[in-house]
């Protein structure tokens, strides 16, 4: 079976498995009235499609696809402003791998590349830091793209700049924070979720207390999960047990990395650096009250927005997305990649019509690569 | 970009700007120890830690650490880091 090939230790999954089927048996819930469980971070979801766990455990479970992908929620018109960065002849434009491939309206960082614009994939922004040390005469510009797993990293290198006192470095920030969409997710009147698996690495640099109202506003459980199919297996458990006894916590699953506190030299340089702003869209969920973060005033000659006047503050306009792209209902958990009109068909991860199809990470690319529609032999 | 990969640190290469040399699945990688540093840098010789795009930002065991980084490969993110540091080197030279 496939567990037996994809699990380090197949006798402890299979003792976990049991255990979820006689929760879920336990709860009461069946294929026609699931339990959903969302897991919020993209490396989660492609774990879950990778080993088959949707598959492996009882009907009774219904995973929700949360917005934990950074590429899939990034709007377009931040990749047309990217893209506008990037043709100025000055710029060196500098961004992880991650965001090339995301269509924006005219084209994507990719298509800007091939066109001409110096735009180079860069693992860190360290590299880009670099590039800007050995090119005094150009304005290098780095894509601040991500979660709380990224935002030190770029926090870090903006302090770094400024204690070597580089001009020619600036971040274009479009950091965004885990716990606002979920506030949003848990006030949408159409969502039914029952709990939660919580984002390992963003946790590590958080910690586990900006979870807290979802339990104590929401009376909803939360498990911070690890990335190893037993540790999503073991989490799953843990939201189903909360459940079943009628408890809303938020629990640890991956202490051995996450620190109750989260890692307080990040949470500094964040602090420091940036500030939330009033509010910031996000692709498919629309606008979100503090949910992304700008660079302070202190910093701003590091702020490609101030420098270049392009960018979220300059430009609110709301970019449609393309025709039949159903980005934002499966986003929402309103229908499944599979309903989407352009799956498999328009949209591919050959050429993504929506971000969903773009990141591994991303739902509609998970269930492309995978075959996400539960399977009727793993029916029992 | 959003998973961090175990790497062990090997040697101090800038202490003033907290860099250290690590070592990510036989790849050599220059990164930035500030979050995990607990007094001198030469401390963390040995260590591994979880690194993400090219800060540590954890420390962790060399059990966790292997655990880890199988789950990336499972994944195919170890290799995705991998090639993405390749990437990061080229750009430096302009050639990526």
């Amino acid at each position: 079976m496939k567990y037996a090939e994809e699990f380090r230790d197949p006798v402890a999954a299979r003792a976990v498995l049991d255990e979820i089927a006689k929760v879920v048996d336990a709860i009461g819930a069946t294929a026609q009235d699931p339990v959903h469980i969302m897991e919020i971070c993209g490396g989660h979801t492609h774990a879950i499609f990778r080993y088959g766990l949707d598959k492996l455990t009882p009907d009774g479970i219904e995973f929700i696809h949360g917005p934990g992908c950074p590429v899939c929620v990034l709007p377009m018109s931040r990749v047309d402003e990217c893209v506008e960065l990037a043709e100025r002849p000055e710029v060196i434009f500098t961004t992880f791998g991650d965001a090339m491939r995301v269509p924006g309206t005219r084209k994507s960082l990719m298509q800007a590349k091939a066109d001409g614009a110096d735009i180079r994939m860069v693992y860190s922004p360290l590299d880009a830091l670099e590039i800007a040390r050995r090119n005094p005469d150009r304005e290098i510009v780095f894509f601040g793209l991500g979660f709380e797993t990224t935002t030190p990293s770029t926090a870090l290198s903006i302090q770094q700049a400024a204690r070597e006192g580089l001009t020619n470095f600036t971040v274009f920030c479009n950091h965004i924070t885990v716990p606002p969409p979920i506030k949003a997710l848990l006030e949408d009147p159409h969502m039914i979720l029952d709990g939660f698996v919580g984002p390992g690495h963003v946790s590590m640099v958080i910690g586990v207390h900006p979870y807290d109202f979802i339990a104590e506003d929401y009376g909803k459980p939360l498990v911070v999960a690890g990335f190893e199919p037993l540790d999503l297996l073991q989490s799953v458990l843990m939201v189903l047990e909360q459940i079943r006894d009628g408890r809303a916590e938020i629990e640890n699953q991956y202490a051995r990395v996450v620190p109750e506190n989260g890692n307080p030299v990040s949470m500094a340089a964040i602090a420091d650096v940036y500030e939330p702003r009033p509010s910031f869209e996000w692709r498919g969920l629309g606008e979100i009250d503090e949910s992304g973060l700008r660079i302070r005033p202190r910093y701003a000659a590091f702020d490609a927005e101030e420098k270049f006047g392009i960018g979220y503050g300059a430009d609110r306009r709301v970019v449609e997305e393309p025709e039949g792209c159903a980005c934002g209902a499966v986003m929402t958990g309103r229908i499944k990649p599979v309903n989407c009109p352009q799956f498999g068909k328009g949209c591919t991860p050959e050429m993504p019509l929506g971000a969903l199809m773009v990141s591994s990470e991303g739902a509609c690319a998970a269930y492309y690569q995978y075959g996400g529609a539960r399977a009727p032999e793993a029916a029992e | 970009m959003c998973l961090g990969i175990p790497g062990q640190i090997v040697e101090v290469t800038d202490a003033d700007r907290m860099m250290v040399m690590a070592e990510v699945s036989g790849v050599r990688r220059e990164v930035n120890a500030a979050c995990i540093a607990q007094g001198p840098l030469e401390a963390l010789i040995g260590k591994w830690a979880l690194i993400h795009v090219g800060f540590a930002m954890s420390e962790i065991d060399e059990e966790e650490a292997a655990k880890t980084l199988e789950a990336l490969r499972g994944l195919g993110e170890a290799q995705e880091t991998l090639e993405a540091m390749a990437a990061g080197d080229a750009a430096l030279e302009g050639t990526a």
